[in-house]
């Protein structure tokens, strides 16, 4: 069941070296998931590079045609599974479009605490690989610390650390519960002295420098080309966000700045990172702030469980209601849009085209890590060695099945 | 909320007159809908035209219209870093679907082609590296078609799913 | 050794052969790093510091031949199938199989066209660990049952007659 590869094996003439095909993965702890790549080596140095995909497609598109549209928010957490609330966002956001109806405010500012709650678990994520995969095991153990107070708080608020599923068509599942605001801000004083700490461990670090600056160059006009985006994009100096540039939901309220570096190498990528952490943990601390009473989720019962739950024990519409939602879902009506979002990874796209029934005619996602990942078969300048391909990988940070869908 | 035609959209129209027609106003951006002969001029135009700038291939997928005739349709989300403007583009092809490649305008497109043929069976003339990216290589059909039954067919693997040969 | 220290008088120490043997194996269960989707994360928070696996002389191994235990951590599709069957036949004997998740143990959600629909299709399951993800303190649930699964085999003594035969 491989595929066939374009590479091919080469000998010499005097027969002292020979390039070789190697097969890295699709089981190997540095490729990130299940990934598989063809490596033509020269000795140490990597010729080229051919990744092999599909080693987790799930059927995830077609599987939405099938299901109604909240049956498909569970899907959508499986996509980045680092940080799933923000793929709930994404496509929240594309059927609230569809359906021409806006969240409330409450929930537009929850939304995005958790959508910011996500990045700095994904960031953190690959803040500690990255070190763990060139050898410096430490900041892994150490970063798991906070995610595990992310993901508590997660709980605390959704129920579950990891695929929440929590934000929903027209707002959320449920309020904040009581204390949560509390939490979120102690853990908002705590997280930017261990980033420092963070730097302090790695990012002086000479043999940590030496294996990740200079290392893995993608120049900004290739960086376009390939359609990378976000901090993969961000790090080689092109300046696009698209929380400033098209703002959604809340951000055109909050002050946060947008992280660039122009070296555009490893190093650079995973510093951006670190940066768009303490800009997160910025945009929370705002939100926190501003953050009105209200609803958590529009007053519609065609379209979302009733906001008070005591009328389904007394109100018989509200039960109908709530049976309906529960047993076929809410018609959507026919048009179709593409709204993206920036996702941890990048631009995360959701084109949906709906037929006017209550499951989408067509459901693609535009992952960003798909489209990231292709940049290893064109233009990185000074990825000679096969140590710099896996520090490369390591910052281009993808997520399997996000890639695989 | 259906968004008006933006202005750089009658630059687009007047320099390709009858060659694209307009897709309509839609929620979010306006579309354009061209033939496959021209998309690549189109795409080439959107990007070369400094006014326009569209250097960001954001997507490009196919949709089965199956049982409707023309069947599929190639669509294509644009963005422009410099201006903020998004467009969509969509091309509708018959049975069999063939397209020529925009990978020569924008690298990115490499990728979404190679899962566009494996997921529909559209054949992009004159891509790189043309051959399935998320099925194995013996693998049948095209999944996303919408005659392809969602659990597959009956194997080792997979017990629930539909007899080969069953209509 | 704490329970044992300084205990016993001048003597020899009784015990059935199989005792010991399978309480070798049961205290260093060394498991493959082989996480293929969601559930891998919530392994790799069960191996870190608050809910430790070292603890019980749990080391990740990179390389199947030198690991004692698979944990299939997520969904296994039909084009990944013949690895892991082909890393399964690299682990030395003893080995076992976690199967962690619902997608390694049915699918899960995913009864598509691409997804196996189970790993117990592929390679004989010892523990199942449902949960979506299981929670890293339900991994380790399952895998101190999978210890006392261990301590209840025979290695030396005779199987009884009505156990069933490994695949």
């Amino acid at each position: 069941m491989t595929n066939v590869t374009v590479l091919q094996e080469t000998k010499q003439e005097n027969g002292i070296s020979q390039e070789v095909l190697l097969n890295l993965g699709p089981q190997h702890p540095s490729t990130h998931g299940v990934l598989r790549l063809i490596l033509q080596l020269d000795g140490e140095i990597v010729k080229r590079t051919e990744p092999f995909i599909g080693y987790l497609h799930r059927g995830t598109e077609k599987l939405c045609e099938h299901f109604t549209y909240t049956q498909i928010f569970p899907l959508t957490d499986r996509l980045d599974y680092v940080c799933p609330p923000s793929n709930n966002l994404g496509f929240a956001m594309a059927v609230e479009r569809l359906l021409g109806i806006e969240a409330p405010e409450r929930s537009q500012y929850i939304r995005v605490i958790m959508t910011e709650l996500a990045r700095i678990s994904g960031h953190l994520l690959i803040v500690g690989a990255l070190p763990m995969d060139l050898g410096a095991m430490t900041v892994l153990l150490y970063v798991m610390r906070e995610r595990e107070m992310v993901m508590d708080l997660m709980e605390m608020i959704s129920g579950a650390r990891m695929h929440t599923s929590y934000i929903r068509i027209g707002g959320v599942r449920e309020d904040l519960p009581e204390g949560a605001v509390e939490r979120i801000r102690e853990f908002c004083d705590i997280l930017p002295k261990r980033l420092f700490d963070y730097e302090r461990l790695v990012a002086k670090n000479r043999m940590f420098l030496q294996r990740t600056k200079d290392v893995g160059v993608i120049a900004p006009k290739d960086a376009i080309d390939m359609g990378l985006s976000g901090p993969n994009l961000r790090a080689s100096g092109v300046d696009w966000d698209i929380r400033r540039d098209c703002p959604y939901e809340i951000y055109d309220r909050v002050e946060f700045n947008v992280i660039t570096r122009e070296t555009g190498d490893c190093y650079g990528r995973w510093i951006c990172r670190i940066d768009e952490m303490r800009e997160s943990v910025r945009i929370i601390e705002q939100c926190l702030e501003q953050m009105p009473d209200g609803l958590f989720q529009v007053d519609m019962p065609t379209i979302a469980f009733p906001v008070d739950k005591d009328q389904l024990a007394c109100s018989m519409e509200t039960h109908i209601h709530h049976f309906e939602l529960s047993a076929y879902g809410f018609k959507v009506p026919k048009g179709e849009v593409y709204t993206a979002i920036e996702a941890p990874k990048g631009e995360l796209g959701y084109y949906i085209i709906s037929d006017g029934s209550e499951k989408p005619f067509r459901v693609k996602v535009r992952a960003p890590s798909f489209v990231n990942l292709q940049i290893l078969e064109g233009k990185i300048g000074n990825m000679k060695y096969l140590a710099d391909l896996i520090a490369v990988l390591g910052s281009l940070d993808p997520v399997i099945a996000e890639v695989d869908k | 909320m259906i968004v008006a035609r933006p202005e750089f959209c009658d630059r687009i129209f007047q320099h390709f007159g009858d060659r694209i027609a307009d897709g309509g106003a839609g929620i979010d951006m306006h579309s354009i809908e061209v033939g496959p002969e021209h998309v690549v001029e189109l795409c080439r135009y959107l990007k070369d035209t400094p006014a326009l700038s569209f250097d960001f291939l954001s997507d490009l997928c196919g949709v089965d219209f199956y049982p409707d005739s023309p069947r599929f349709q190639v669509v294509y989300h644009l963005y422009s870093l410099a201006h903020g403007h998004r467009l969509r583009l969509k091309c509708r092809l018959g049975d069999p679907p063939r397209a020529p490649t925009v990978t020569g305008v924008w690298a990115t497109a490499n990728w979404h082609e190679r899962e566009t043929f494996d997921m529909y069976g559209f054949v992009f003339d004159g891509h790189p590296n043309f051959k399935r990216i998320y099925m194995w290589d013996g693998f049948e059909g095209y999944p996303m078609r919408k005659d392809f039954p969602l659990r597959g067919y009956k194997d080792a693997y997979n017990p629930y799913g539909e007899e080969k040969g069953k209509a | 050794m704490g329970v044992l220290e300084n205990r016993f008088p001048d003597n020899v120490f009784f015990s059935t052969a199989d005792s010991i043997i399978n309480w070798s194996r049961k205290s260093s269960l060394w498991p493959e790093t082989f996480g293929i989707a969601c559930c891998a994360i919530e392994m790799i928070s069960a191996g870190c510091s608050r809910y430790d696996l070292d603890r019980f002389g749990i080391v990740f191994r990179a390389s199947p031949r030198q690991s004692d235990v698979m944990i299939i951590a997520g969904t296994v599709t039909k084009k990944f199938a013949p690895v892991v069957r082909r890393l399964y036949d690299q682990m030395p004997e003893p080995r076992w199989v976690v199967a962690m998740g619902t997608c390694a143990i049915s699918g899960g959600v995913y009864n598509t066209y691409a997804v196996v629909q189970g790993s117990d299709l592929i390679v004989p399951v010892d523990v199942h660990v449902p949960g979506c993800p299981p929670r890293p303190e339900a991994l380790m649930h399952g895998l101190l049952l999978l210890q006392e699964k261990i301590m209840g085999t025979h290695v030396l003594r005779k199987e009884p007659e009505h156990a069933a035969k490994r695949a």
